[in-house]
């Protein structure tokens, strides 16, 4: 005979008590921290952990997010916020040197006399809010290289130069050879971005910029960065560069070369916008087709040179 | 790897001391092990900005910064605004002008405020609004969050002539 079976006894019930469970839920995967005092001591640590994915920590307003998401799992962090010397800004031999730890925050007033002062204050406005330019870096975001970096796009269109510091040594990469597509660059995983250097444009260059995007704060779709002189009364050095449009920000040669030695004007804006708009290979996604991020592209060209002051 | 490492927070002047993973946001740490639930967790990706503090002066987001990185600093949130039983005049202005419904969103908004205020107790309309655009909101559409900021300003620099 079967002997009945015993009610099992009752299971003990666990409640997960909001804030009080002790139980630890994270986000971002472990990691270990490192908090260098000196440059030397970062790249040095930099070094070692950089072959195990170990990453520089500057501002963390897009790898701290990338990491919640756990697209990256780095295994170290290098914290660079400690090191005093990175968080310098100063004008030297004609170039505006922006050190590692300098935030977006720093841009608000203008950095130096002249245009490139009043570019970046204008510019700074349209990245993200003001709680992350307490924090992000502009050269964070130079090392990030989202496509849709306004500060991608000031050292594309200005040919910034980077410097990155390795126990290799130093080295200087021009723009050109910098930015390599989405969130790609030629910055090697052990080399630190001590620095961005960017030419002061002379005194009476006329700078401009706009973007669209479709909430304030929002990663922009499309953003124009124009620069000129006038020499009686005609274009000269123009530079126009596009951002957020391909996977990288770049100076567009056709559109400068419909503004040089011309009169200023809506005919020549319009079409310097038309050769922007044809020279670019547009991103696609599912919100924003070719056709539209040209016709954005078209117009930010055309606005920031009628900005242009 | 889940060493902790032994951080000190010192939120509105109180002292926490607290062992930590690395990993653990701000945020995490000031609700999860100082018990300080005033301040929110929305997205945890930058977004939303319910999270907002002062830290060392400065607003940012809680959730996108490493508690071991705010070892020593001075954290100041929604806790430290009234002044004992007397509110803070944004929180008056707040309730004054219904910049609340479900409150989800409040502590963000008033530490985000508070340090605008701080910064500038002049600050005029445009720029309070490209502040006041950094966080976000889904109940009250905004205008009473903007009506109650601009009411406490006006009321700040009265109290202050
Ligand atoms: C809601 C929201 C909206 C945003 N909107 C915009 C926007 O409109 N436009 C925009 O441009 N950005 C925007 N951002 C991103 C923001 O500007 C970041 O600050 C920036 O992209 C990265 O800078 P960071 O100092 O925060 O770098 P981190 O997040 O710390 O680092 C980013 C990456 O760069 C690497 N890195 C950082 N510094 C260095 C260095 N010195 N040397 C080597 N590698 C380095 C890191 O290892 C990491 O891989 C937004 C962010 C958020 C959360
Ligand atoms: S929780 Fe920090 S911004 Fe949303
Ligand atoms: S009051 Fe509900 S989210 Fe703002």
């Amino acid at each position: 005979m079967e002997r009945a079976r015993a009610a099992p006894a009752p299971e003990k019930i666990r409640r997960a008590s909001a804030w009080t469970d002790k139980k630890e839920t994270m986000k971002p995967a472990s990691f270990r921290y490192h908090a260098p005092k000196t440059l030397d001591e970062a790249v040095a640590v930099l070094a070692e952990v950089a072959p195990d994915d170990g990453r520089v920590l500057a501002g963390g307003q897009s790898l701290v997010p990338i990491m919640a998401f756990r697209l990256a799992k780095p295994t170290h962090l290098v914290d660079i916020n400690g090191i005093k010397e990175l968080a310098q800004i100063k004008v030297d031999g004609g170039k505006l040197r922006i050190g590692a730890c300098v935030r977006h925050a720093a841009f608000y007033e203008p950095v130096c006399d002249g245009p490139l002062g009043r570019l970046l204050a204008t510019v700074v406005r349209s990245i993200a809010h003001h709680p992350i330019r307490t924090r992000g870096t502009f050269c964070g975001s130079v090392a990030h290289a989202d496509p849709a970096s306004e500060w991608c796009a000031v050292v594309a269109t200005l040919d910034g130069e980077m410097v990155a510091q390795s126990q290799r040594g130093e080295r200087i990469i021009p723009a050109k050879d910098y930015f390599a597509g989405i969130m790609t660059t030629t910055l090697q995983e052990d080399e630190l971005l001590t620095e961005v250097r960017l030419p002061m444009p002379a005194p009476d260059t006329r700078v401009g910029f706009q973007e669209f995007s479709r909430r304030a704060g929002d990663f922009a779709l499309s953003m124009a960065v124009t620069i000129y002189r006038l020499e009686g009364g005609k274009i000269a050095d123009p530079r126009v560069g596009i951002g957020g449009a391909e996977p990288r920000a770049r100076r567009i040669a056709e559109a400068e070369a419909a503004l040089r030695g011309k009169q200023p004007g809506a005919d020549v804006f319009n079409a310097a916008g038309e050769a922007a708009a044809a020279a670019i290979d547009p991103l696609e996604d599912i919100h924003t087709g070719a056709e539209y991020r040209r016709d954005l592209v078209r117009a930010m060209t055309r606005r920031a040179l009628d900005s242009a002051a | 790897m889940s060493d902790k490492v032994d951080i000190t927070l010192d939120i509105n002047g109180a002292a926490h001391a607290i062992s930590v993973e690395p990993r653990k946001t701000l945020v995490d740490a000031i609700r999860d092990d100082c018990g300080q639930t005033g301040t929110h967790i929305g997205c945890e990706h930058g977004v939303c900005g319910t999270c907002t503090i002062i830290l060392d002066g400065e607003a940012i987001r809680s959730c996108l910064m490493f508690a071991v990185q705010a070892d020593g600093r001075k954290i100041r949130t929604v806790e430290g605004l009234a002044d004992g039983e007397t509110l803070h005049p944004l929180q008056q202005a707040f309730i004054d002008h219904h910049g609340l419904q479900c409150g989800f969103c409040t502590p963000g908004f008033l530490m985000l405020a508070a340090n605008a205020l701080e910064h500038n107790p002049d600050i005029g309309d445009g720029e309070l609004l490209d502040v006041l655009a950094s966080n976000l909101c889904r109940c009250t559409g905004y205008q009473n969050i903007i009506k109650a900021v601009r009411a406490a300003r006006d009321t700040m620099r009265g109290a202050k002539v």
